[in-house]
């Protein structure tokens, strides 16, 4: 009894918690990749040969302020998964990250300011259903869910 | 063709680099214990395995493909078709991890294909 007292009163906080750390994904991996995308495009030609000109090429790429917002930006998302999965169910978080397809292409709109075909909006969303329907699925695959009721 | 190249070195070994990790973790064991302390054996525990380093290897391989993808293309092509990873860890996890995977979820995979067909139509 007190258990599931306890429990409802936890519930908000959890779902509070969930629900900003998914919204830290769908924005900070997006806004990641248009970071990086930004300053990959003003890195100029990328030169890996001979291997004093790939030196230089990532010294310029590695100089650009974009891309290291971009890499603090996937961090931060790498973070926030990490952190969510301890509680929220793989099942849940996939599908709620996949909004992260629609969000990078909206950012490539209007931060970068590339042409979206609305062919490429559909793909978009039909990935995001796939996704979904991925989440949907059981994390464990029937095997090692029946050997683990096994084994129990 | 550089395109080709690149997306199927970030499909690849991007997956393949969360292949050889998950392969690594395995090995290593189920982590019960969440100390601080605890959690620094684990890690020292994972380093003495190969697979490990594998899979650093290859992710750096994705990540350093993903940002010359993002040198000449445009983010909301590249970033979409990557969901492709989505299919190549089923196919790893069948063939590599001995998985199974449910007829949902090669459902939702075949989806995701369409989808990354539909955006490689929308940039031509």
């Amino acid at each position: 009894m007190f258990d599931r007292r306890q429990q409802m009163t936890s519930q908000k906080p959890l779902h509070l918690k969930t629900f900003l750390l998914i919204l830290v994904m769908v924005i900070a991996g997006p806004l990641g990749n248009a970071f990086l995308g930004k300053g990959m495009k003003h890195a100029g030609k990328l030169v890996i040969w001979p291997p004093s000109d790939a030196l230089h090429t990532g010294l310029r790429v590695f100089g650009t302020g974009s891309i290291w917002l971009g890499v603090a930006s996937l961090l931060t998302f790498f973070l926030a998964n990490l952190l969510v999965l301890t509680w929220a169910d793989y099942s849940f978080v996939l599908p709620a990250s996949s909004m992260g397809y629609g969000v990078v292409a909206l950012l490539g709109y209007f931060m970068l300011g590339e042409p979206v075909s609305p062919l490429r909006w559909l793909g978009i969303a039909i990935i995001c259903l796939g996704v979904f329907v991925v989440g949907q699925t059981s994390p464990r695959s029937p095997q090692r869910s029946q050997r683990s009721l096994e084994s129990s | 063709m550089l395109e080709a190249i690149l997306f199927s070195l970030i499909v690849v070994a991007g997956t393949g680099g969360e292949l050889c990790v998950s392969r690594a973790m395995k090995v290593v064991g189920e982590v019960k214990d969440f100390r601080p302390l605890a959690i620094a054996r684990v890690i020292l525990r994972a380093m003495r395995v190969g697979w490990l380093w594998a899979g650093i290897s290859m992710m750096a391989l994705g990540f350093f493909s993903l940002l010359g993808a993002l040198s000449f293309l445009n983010v909301s092509f590249v970033v979409p078709v990557t969901a492709l990873s989505y299919v190549a860890g089923a196919c790893g996890a069948v063939f590599f991890l001995g998985e199974r995977v449910s007829p949902q979820r090669w459902a939702g995979l075949f989806l995701v294909t369409v989808g990354v067909t539909l955006v490689f139509l929308g940039n031509r």
